[in-house]
């Protein structure tokens, strides 16, 4: 112990380290990536594979509306916490409730569509090949989704419960940073299910 | 003043009673405390996993041997394997990792304390999740307990057709459970090295062993997702129906391979790289000298942890590729060998020249440095295609991985328990039962796995439950055997060792070793704070210069900018 402050240098130290919340959504990011890279590429390589139908270019319609709630909550999301960033609390709980309510409208989105392909068109996980995937796929998106807004709704009662302060601004963007990842998933998804998949 | 408050507090600790102890410790968000939870877990699986290995290695003394049936063969090896790779090995280094990293790099704690218990015990879990297979898993009466597909799971051996009961579904789970603790360790890790680093600590000044743990946890995040996303697909296949790896229904089953590999290779550097790690702080220590080129060190670990993400088919060289692919992964496979013949150079280039001291660290370091050297050797003989047709699936492909993770990982991780052994416990080890354990071990290691090369030549596939006499393999069996049985040895040792020396071990002080690095600048064992007063650091030696202000190093390390 004594020998503790001999390890205090006279040079003036200027230390800036970044935060380490951002550092570990930067993380997650990266794990999450990869496991949907690995479900893109069984997708990807299961197409055309499936031996009985129904077949994709049959019964998959592109969701464009709610691939446009979706990505619009991107910007949402952002305006929520730059009005956050600038103490503008009134601001900051609309936009936040305008991202929840566009990412619940992708959910239901989601959701009428594999109420219609198990209902009217026969199709599920065990059908056939593309069911397999595409149940995976998008249910694994979907689950994300999920989980962001869970976690914008708590958010957001802290909000209207008025604990969210100017001071929380990059913990919140934190999170916003998940919901653009979630978002630019999408991005994929659409791609490979709704254009490369058809 | 904030020492007394904290003397206090420990005083009353040592006279709590039995119960309120195992609470502290069941509730601990504290990093060391959770670092020696993840050794002792590891410990516990590396004697059981190490029974299981047993139980194989005296059912193939001799031929036609009965001491236990093929069914409770297959499910030793599966259990084996998977206990070794993810309950043993990967705890215990992310045991360490825990225990050293905020220690070396001068904070107070990991990033994240309360992930970090979340992450431990996921992976307390996952094995115990594992081991209730024994008891759990008869879906059917008459079916297996424990997994018994081996420990990579090849399809169609997991589907539900041949696969029956619950026994997979044990091992997918405990997988997947334990997977998203080391996603969550390797998280925390790469956040406490970027943001937690005492002021003057530069990434160019940080500790080789934090740097390595570093390059480790990225892999983690690269590698153990894969697995997870593979294991999600399993699930689906076995609860839901589905079809991923199901050829019945057009799914592939060397697709699974892939999936697995492109976990499986990368994992064996996520093992191996702590290992350099402990041999990077080790050596130099014990040599007398800073570490021989550390930029160096610090590309080539890099280095290797890139082309590690690009070589997993060499583990599919017999399942039938085409040209292009066998090629390629050949040529990947093979460049591996230059960054890590970088690394024995630097090691063996800080020893040269040094005042060598042999003490139970540096005799295990030196015993990972050549035989590391051989299994990397025999990994080049691997590499090459042609020469995979004809032994893969053989006991010398089991010799030789055998050879990195016992002979490399191991031996290193024994030179880490004893290297901070006195840090962990305030007490040093016997340096005569360290050594006792060395020797036994070392003979028990090359009994075992320098014979057991020849009877893959000899063409012995892995996994056989009995072979056949006068095939030439009997003799090389039972030295195989035998030499299993001083590595036991050695083991007991070595637990004795750990035990008596805690209790009874000689009280060190902060600094026993006359080391380098900012671990051993607090007491041993460390406060809960760790450090009293955040310390500054201005070159990779901070208490050499504290040590020798006449002399210090930030004065000659090339990074120096100040």
């Amino acid at each position: 112990m004594s020998t503790q402050p001999a390890l205090i240098s006279d040079a003036n130290i200027t230390w800036d380290l970044p935060p380490r919340g951002r550092v570990a959504m930067y993380c997650l990011i990266s794990a999450e990536s990869a496991i949907f890279t690995i479900f893109v590429v069984a997708y990807l390589f299961y197409v055309g594979k499936s031996l009985t139908g129904p077949m994709p270019k049959d019964v998959l319609h592109a969701p464009i509306f709610f691939t446009i709630c979706l990505l619009s909550s991107s910007l949402t999301i952002h305006l929520a916490v730059s009005s956050l960033k600038r103490a503008k609390t009134s601001g900051f709980p609309l936009w936040w409730f305008l991202t929840l309510a566009l990412g619940a409208t992708f959910l239901a989105g989601t959701a009428r569509e594999w109420h219609r392909l198990i209902y009217n068109e026969g199709l599920t996980i065990q059908t056939n090949l593309f069911g397999t995937t595409y149940y995976s796929l998008v249910g694994l998106h979907a689950f994300h989704v999920t989980v962001g807004l869970l976690a914008i709704t708590t958010v957001l009662l802290f909000a209207l419960l008025g604990y969210v302060r100017q001071e929380h601004a990059e913990r919140v963007d934190v999170l916003a940073l998940y919901w653009h990842f979630v978002d630019a998933v999408w991005v994929i998804v659409f791609t490979v299910v709704y254009v490369i998949g058809r | 003043m904030a020492t007394d408050a904290i003397t206090t507090l420990r005083a009353d600790t040592a006279s709590l009673p039995f119960v309120v102890k195992l609470h502290e410790w069941v509730t601990t968000v504290d990093h060391k405390r959770l670092g020696i939870l993840y050794i002792v877990y590891a410990l516990v699986f590396l004697m059981i996993g190490g029974v299981e290995a047993a139980v194989m290695r005296i059912q193939l003394i001799r031929p036609h041997n009965n001491f236990v049936s093929p069914e409770v063969f297959n499910q030793m090896f599966t259990m084996h394997g998977t206990t070794m790779i993810f309950f043993v090995v990967m705890p215990m280094l992310f045991g360490f990792a825990n225990y050293l990293v905020p220690l070396m790099i001068g904070a107070r704690d990991m990033a994240f304390p309360r992930l970090n218990a979340f992450s431990f015990w996921l992976t307390a879990f996952g094995g115990i999740l594992l081991y209730f297979s024994f008891l759990g898993a008869n879906g059917l009466y008459g079916d297996g307990t424990a997994p018994d597909v081996g420990w990579f799971a090849y399809a169609p051996l997991t589907s539900k057709t041949f696969s029956l009961g619950h026994s997979t579904d044990f091992w997918t789970l405990s997988l997947l459970v334990s997977g998203f603790g080391s996603i969550g360790t390797a998280v925390n890790i790469i956040a406490t090295i970027f943001c937690m680093r005492c002021p003057g600590m530069t990434l160019a000044k940080m500790p080789l062993l934090a740097w390595l743990n570093l390059v480790m946890a990225v892999l983690v995040i690269l590698a153990v997702s894969p697995l997870s996303a593979a294991q999600i697909m399993l699930a689906v296949d076995r609860y839901l129906g589905g079809h991923f790896f199901d050829t019945q229904a057009g799914g592939s089953a060397v697709i699974w391979m892939h999936f697995f590999w492109i976990f499986g290779h990368p994992e064996v550097y996520v093992l191996v790289i702590p290992a350099f790690a402990f041999a990077s702080e080790i050596i130099p220590v014990f040599s007398r000298k800073a570490i021989f080129g550390y930029p160096v060190m610090v590309a080539a670990t890099v280095c290797i942890a890139f082309i590690s993400m690009s070589v997993w088919a060499h583990h599919m060289f017999t399942v039938g590729m085409n040209a292009n692919a066998n090629t390629f992964f050949v040529l990947s496979t093979m460049a591996i060998a230059v960054p890590t013949g970088i690394k024995i150079f630097n090691w063996l280039a800080t020893m040269w020249g040094g005042k060598i001291h042999f003490k139970t660290p540096m005799l295990f370091c030196i015993g990972f440095l050549f035989q590391f050297l051989i299994a990397g050797l025999t990994g080049i003989m691997l590499s090459a295609a042609p020469f995979t047709w004809h032994l893969g699936n053989s006991y010398f492909v089991v010799a030789h991985f055998h050879y990195v993770i016992v002979g490399a990982i191991l031996f290193a991780t024994f030179g880490a328990f004893y290297y901070w052994f006195p840090k962990m416990a305030g007490k040093m080890y016997n340096e005569t039962l360290g050594k006792l354990h060395f020797w036994l071990f070392l003979i028990g290691f090359h009994l075992t796995f320098d014979f057991m090369h020849i009877p893959g030549l000899l063409g012995m596939p892995r996994r056989i439950y009995t072979y056949e006499p006068g095939r030439g393999w009997d003799t090389l069996n039972l030295i195989v055997t035998i030499g299993a049985f001083f590595q036991a040895a050695g083991i007991l040792v070595f637990v004795a060792n750990l035990l008596w020396s805690y209790f009874h071990g000689e009280t060190v002080g902060s600094d026993p070793w006359d080391a380098w690095t900012l671990e051993w600048s607090t007491s041993s064992p460390p406060p809960v704070y760790n450090f009293a007063i955040t310390p500054e650091v201005r070159s990779r030696r901070p208490l050499w210069d504290l040590k020798h202000p006449e002399d210090p190093d930030w004065k000659y390390e090339y990074m120096e900018r100040s």
